[in-house]
């Protein structure tokens, strides 16, 4: 078996309060490679870490717009092109036919939609690195209560200012309880 | 700054008192734990299957049968064997497209134009009500897809590029409800799925069995609860909200369309589309409650999450959307008899109220607009059993609804030569009646594997929830001083 490599230093917390305050702190220490674990989202966090705006909005937009592209290139490229069929009198050639798009403006609606719908569920999941269905966290027997009542602040070893003493000390200070070390496996 | 008591408390902080009138209601009662919320949540999940739930599915799965057999026989049969014919084409069936999938909208109202208005009180039904929406709409997407006659080339409704060189038309009505219906189902899916991660995760959390943690474990995707997720989360979860609002009012406007484009005198009429979405708002949240009031008396916990409050709220929202739809029925009365001097429209008026189907006229008039008028007072919206029988004739009355729309249309339109009478089969009759039947077995099955309430944002709306809660001033908000004193 190949020896264990320390993942992280972690503490709990017992409020939203608590543990918003203790990051702040860290946050003031100039931690970088750290997240807090919460049950819910906790309204203000982001201003607590120091995170800023979550881009995945400028993705959606891409999403929809291809939508949109998809949409118009799907409703103009068989109507006046491969398949075109008169309805209602209407031009059938490109030259005319895209002056008169109100009609098959509902398709290319529901396509911007349903394609900004994928963008956002997809890229969530793939921006937060999931699906992953290991992670050291999950060897941490008091962290399954995360999804429960208590809150976490995890510091990595990859954080720069990473040091063993003085990391436990710290989230000591901020008020942290059972200041633990976790393990990539058990 | 009158109507407050300011208290100075020592650390120069201004506590702001309502007055008791003002004071809002807790959205969760009994000041519980957020432990208490994830035990009560999940021991629906985790305890060992209740004796009701299997005398439920045992009489609901066999109803539900009734839909492969019958759909089987029509399908075996031809479509002759439902009751519909010249020039009744769009008879039970597309009355009952349009009833289920107009009951899926409350279900997305709740998730998503109640998130944007920030009602938090959505946040214990909205859970059930988009698993709603999605049986909803799997039962209406049943029948345009049966109805039209050789379901085997129902795929010839998408854009798929085969072998003859045909393309739809997409100038008409009837593809757009195909796109508006296959987006809707599946954003509705997407949606549903995003806000159950967290809470697949906490039944993860707390699963016994390896084929617990394993089933919820890859449904939750790994999901960790840390703040660098729950920001992309909860932009994610913004955007859906966002972009379900659009859809879900383009999907019945799109249905009414349908209708609207046709030149059928009683469906040529622009009032539709806001009409059909009030409509299905008002049938929606009916049948919200319909399911969730026997559901908090089944279980009895979680009534503390789904309080009298939330009742008494969404029964607000039905009187509202039920008078938008009164006014929609007068209306539509007033343009098609005072003001078009149509000859035709006003026949066709005339012949709902008073010609071969009055009685569903009178029926839906009395359930739509009659009915609600309860809900004005306090006492009816918030005694459960009023409720529940008002929601009954609110879900009776959407379908009479429909029947009115669709049916006395078609049975009268232009020439007394080209009329017809119409009467449902029993191959239609059994049909509606299964689908109920899956309705309610797949919501039983929803019930007993997936948490029924959304405990992450239950959660999230305790106050123990806010950060800025100082412990010591219990409930109130605690302001700095400037802001406090800015605000008034």
């Amino acid at each position: 078996m190949a020896t264990k490599r320390l993942h992280a230093i972690g503490a709990e917390f017992e409020s939203a309060a608590e543990i918003y305050h203790a990051a702040e702190k860290v946050r003031d220490a100039g931690y970088t490679s750290w997240d807090c674990h919460s049950p819910f989202p906790i309204h203000g966090m982001d201003k607590a870490m120091g995170l800023k705006k979550s881009w995945l909005s400028a993705f959606v937009f891409v999403c929809g717009l291809t939508g949109f592209l998809t949409g118009l290139g799907l409703v103009t490229i068989t109507s006046f092109g491969i398949y075109p069929i008169i309805v209602n009198g209407k031009p059938i050639d490109w030259s005319h036919g895209i002056r008169a798009l109100q009609f098959f403006f509902p398709v290319m609606y529901e396509l911007t939609i349903l394609f900004a719908a994928f963008g956002a569920t997809f890229g969530m999941i793939l921006r937060n690195g999931l699906p992953r269905f290991h992670h050291p966290l999950f060897n941490w027997s008091r962290f399954a209560k995360v999804s429960d009542d208590r809150f976490f602040l995890v510091i990595e070893t990859r954080d720069p200012l990473f040091s063993d003493a003085k990391t436990k000390a710290l989230l000591g200070e901020v008020g942290g309880k059972h200041v633990t070390e976790v393990f990539d496996h058990d | 700054m009158a109507a407050h008591a300011a208290n100075t408390s020592e650390d120069g902080v201004v506590v702001l008192h309502c007055p008791p009138e003002l004071e809002r209601e807790a959205l969760v009662n009994h000041n519980r734990s957020l432990n208490w919320i994830t035990e009560n949540v999940s021991v629906i999940c985790e305890e060992r299957t209740r004796r009701w739930w299997w005398i439920a599915f045992l009489i609901f799965s066999p109803i539900a049968l009734l839909v492969p057999l019958l759909l089987g026989y029509q399908v075996s049969n031809g479509i002759g064997v439902w009751g519909e014919n010249q020039p009744f084409g769009w008879a039970w069936d597309i009355t009952n497209f349009v009833f289920w999938i107009g009951i899926g909208h409350a279900g997305t109202l709740i998730s998503a134009i109640l998130f944007l208005t920030r009602q938090k009180w959505r946040t214990s039904i909205n859970r059930a009500s988009e698993a709603m929406t999605l049986f909803a709409v799997m039962c209406a997407g049943l029948y345009p897809g049966f109805h039209v006659g050789r379901v085997w080339k129902a795929w010839y409704l998408f854009p798929i590029p085969n072998w003859n060189g045909l393309w739809q038309n997409y100038r008409s009505p009837l593809l757009w409800d195909v796109f508006a219906v296959s987006t809707y189902f599946t954003v509705s899916v997407l949606f549903w799925y995003v806000g159950l991660i967290p809470d697949l995760a906490m039944l993860r959390d707390r699963a016994k069995s390896k084929i617990k943690q394993w089933g919820y474990g890859i449904a939750a995707v790994g999901w960790r609860g840390g703040n660098r997720h729950w920001q992309h989360y909860e932009m994610a979860y913004l955007i859906l909200a966002g972009l379900s609002t659009p859809l879900v009012l383009s999907v019945h406007s799109i249905v009414s369309f349908d209708f609207a484009t046709s030149i059928v005198p009683g469906w040529h009429t622009t009032i539709f589309p806001p009409y059909f979405v009030a409509g299905a708002v008002f049938g929606g949240f009916a049948m919200v409650l319909t399911l969730m009031l026997p559901a908090r008396l089944l279980y009895p916990q979680i009534d503390d999450m789904m309080t009298r409050n939330h009742v008494d709220k969404m029964a607000k929202i039905i009187l509202l959307t039920g008078s938008i739809v009164g006014y929609a029925y007068l209306m539509e009365l007033f343009i098609a008899m005072v003001y078009s001097g149509h000859f035709y429209e006003y026949n066709a008026f005339y012949n709902r109220a008073t010609g071969w189907y009055a009685w569903h006229y009178a029926a839906m008039m009395f359930c739509n607009v009659v009915t609600p008028q309860i809900f004005w007072f306090k006492a009816m919206r918030r005694n459960y059993i009023v409720v529940f029988i008002a929601c009954q004739f609110v879900n009776a009355g959407m379908w009479y609804e429909r029947f009115v729309i669709i049916g006395t249309t078609l049975a009268q339109d232009f020439l007394p030569s080209s009329w017809g009478h119409y009467t449902p089969s029993w191959v239609e009759v059994f049909t509606f009646i299964g689908t109920f039947g899956f309705f309610i077995t797949a919501f039983l099955i929803f019930m007993r594997f997936l948490p029924m309430i959304c405990a992450f944002e239950v959660k999230a709306v305790t106050p123990q929830a806010d950060p800025h809660r100082d412990p010591k001033a219990g409930h109130d908000h605690a302001q700095p001083k400037e802001a406090a004193l800015s605000a008034h």
